[in-house]
């Protein structure tokens, strides 16, 4: 098992009130599964994409990854566990302006501590794989918005992580590169890599094979 | 995250805002311009000074109407002092522990021409032939005046090589006749080049007979009849210590003054180490402002790094929480930042010590100084500049590193 999580709770507090964001949650996700977290704003979706991807930490409950309790593990080594065993997408892309594509592909490798050869053979293969081989010396602002995703798609896979995060990658896209996005994310989950999408998107989580419905920070189903 | 990755991180950011690290560096820049520029032109004064004081004679005593010294002298005071004479120069020189004394008056002459040429400020001295060798001059060409001009009051003179040059640029000097302030004057001789000092040449000096100037010099009003006053100059015997000998001369004198034992002394004494304690005086205060300048442009230099950089957080927030969320570490982000503010400031250091040489090299040209910025200065320097990077950047870069990644993240 990947993922696993026991009733896991998350309460941010604004100001003097509680806010509950998660209200419960027990999940199981297998390696390979190509899942999606879909419910409305809201709903606790991507404060449980933050737990998962372990930028944040739950207030109850226990997570465990590949087998290994986080609640057990320092600064450090969530940081490494970020590093080398999930890729993030986020909805607006979050490429380093200044640095060119193949660099921001690049990064998670840096701090992987990789040396500069390999990295630059493996940036050049993912971006490949994205179908941007042609674009790997330009800087985000001379890219269209579909290309920038996928250049953080190839930054995602850069470390081969066991798990890639995605929360709305098609969220600042036109529906026609929304569907190109998907499509990638379709053959990447295809080659047997894990994959879970955070969406409010019905039509974008009908892409997963697996959809877990989340309402008011618990599983519906 | 390795070092050299890092640094070309923080170079990175240097290309993008050219201005904005020029203009944060510029504090640094100044402090150790201002340290390197001073601390290189007081060392070449420093060397020029020594140089000049050594020539003095490490054992040679002062005798005058008043002691080189800092502080306010009462001028008024000094002029009722009674001024010296030949007999009192005889008598020192007669004292077992004194083996030569030159006494001396000296003016300065206005003009000395010969033909169209001329040369003015001309230092002349009055004096006897023992100048020669407490006042360590040496002859070139020709002779120095000699006992028989002293008693005979020859009109005869020996001049220094500036004079020379400025004369008798094509022939020589020796055996032409030059009007000193209306007199005429037989040259006898050239001097030996001492070179110049601070830009003034040590070599625009006329030395005549003490007997013959005092038969057609009168003395100048104010502070030349003041330094019309004989001032002697003494050398101790041969392995006689130089403050027994002082101490000789000062009771010799007092007694020929008749002062009781409760009156101070109305004369001054000064060695090579007086003229070397003014000086030193004189350079310590030079220092102290210079620290003092350091020390202030590297704090405001250091708050400009500090402002700086704490913007630079605040714009790269969500920066920071995607390297976070990509694996970086908060020692990797902590590093990042404080490595930036220690580039920043250790480049502006750098800049400074190029500046501060070239300063040192343009006034060295224009004063004629020789400036020489000694290996610790820039060191110093460099090193300052980079511990001004630590201490105000270590506040911004943790700040950096403990930022949240999901709340930087979702920064707008």
């Amino acid at each position: 098992m990947l993922i696993r999580t026991d009733n896991i709770t998350k309460t941010y507090l604004t100001g003097t009130v509680e806010v509950p964001a998660l209200a419960g949650v027990t999940l199981e996700i297998d390696k390979g599964e190509y899942a999606a977290l879909m419910g409305p704003s809201g709903s606790g979706k991507s404060t449980l994409m933050h737990v998962l991807g372990c930028l944040d930490t739950p207030t109850s409950g226990r997570y465990w990854f590949n087998d290994r309790d986080i609640s057990t593990l320092d600064d450090i080594e969530l940081a490494h566990l970020r590093n080398r065993e999930i890729g993030f997408v986020f909805q607006s892309f979050n490429l380093l302006p200044r640095l060119s594509a193949q660099a921001n592909v690049q990064l998670p490798m840096l701090y992987a501590g990789m040396p500069v050869r390999e990295r630059q053979a493996r940036a050049a293969e993912l971006l490949e794989m994205v179908g941007l081989k042609d674009r790997m010396t330009h800087n985000p602002n001379e890219l269209s918005g579909g290309e920038m995703q996928r250049v953080a798609i190839a930054r995602a896979f850069a470390n081969r992580p066991s798990v890639v995060l995605a929360d709305e990658p098609t969220g600042n896209l036109d529906s026609k590169t929304g569907v190109e996005i998907m499509r990638i994310f379709g053959s990447l989950a295809e080659q047997g890599n894990t994959i879970i999408l955070v969406t409010h998107d019905q039509s974008v989580a009908g892409h997963a094979r697996r959809i877990i419905h989340l309402a008011d920070g618990k599983i519906v189903s | 995250m390795r070092l050299v990755e890092l640094l070309r991180l923080s170079l990175e950011t240097f290309r993008t805002h050219r201005m904005r690290s020029f203009l944060t560096a510029l504090g640094i820049i100044i402090g150790v311009m201002t340290v390197i520029a001073i601390v290189s032109l007081i060392q070449g004064m420093n060397y020029e000074v020594e140089k000049q004081i050594s020539s003095l004679g490490s054992n040679t005593i002062f005798i005058q109407k008043f002691a080189f010294g800092m502080g306010r002298l009462d001028w008024d005071e000094i002029n009722k002092r009674p001024n010296f004479t030949m007999d009192d120069a005889l008598a020192i020189s007669q004292l077992p522990t004194i083996d030569k004394v030159a006494p001396s008056r000296s003016r300065t002459l206005n003009k000395i021409t010969w033909r169209s040429n001329k040369v003015t400020n001309v230092d002349m001295s009055g004096s006897t032939p023992a100048l020669a060798e407490v006042g360590n001059y040496t002859v070139e060409t020709g002779r120095f005046i000699n006992s028989d001009d002293s008693l005979r009051r020859h009109q005869v003179c020996v001049i220094g090589g500036y004079i020379v040059d400025n004369l008798f640029p094509y022939e020589t000097p020796l055996g032409k006749r030059l009007v000193l302030d209306g007199k005429s004057y037989l040259v006898v001789g050239v001097l030996a080049r001492k070179g110049s000092f601070l830009g003034q040449s040590q070599d625009n000096v006329v030395v005549v007979p003490i007997t013959s100037f005092e038969k057609d010099f009168a003395p100048g009003r104010g502070f030349g009849e003041l330094m019309y006053s004989i001032a002697v100059a003494a050398m101790p015997k041969k392995g006689v210590p130089i403050e027994k000998a002082i101490d000789d001369v000062r009771e010799l004198m007092r007694r020929r003054h008749k002062l009781g034992y409760d009156k101070p002394d109305d004369f001054g004494i000064s060695t090579q180490d007086t003229i070397r304690d003014i000086y030193r005086n004189i350079t310590r205060v030079a220092y102290i402002v210079m620290i003092a300048v350091a020390a202030i442009s590297l704090l405001v230099g250091g708050i400009g790094i500090m402002n700086i950089m704490l913007v630079a957080v605040a714009e790269r927030t969500r920066e920071i929480g995607l390297r976070k969320a990509l694996g970086a570490t908060n020692q990797d982000v902590l590093w990042q930042f404080l490595l930036e503010a220690v580039m920043l400031s250790l480049v502006g250091g750098a800049i400074g010590v190029a500046l501060g040489l070239g300063i040192a090299k343009v006034v060295e040209l224009a004063a004629h100084l020789k400036a020489a910025a000694p290996l610790w200065t820039i060191l110093v320097g460099v090193g300052f500049s980079a511990g001004v990077g630590i201490f105000f950047g270590i506040y911004p870069a943790s700040r950096a590193a403990r930022l949240n990644p999901i709340q930087a993240l979702r920064y707008e």
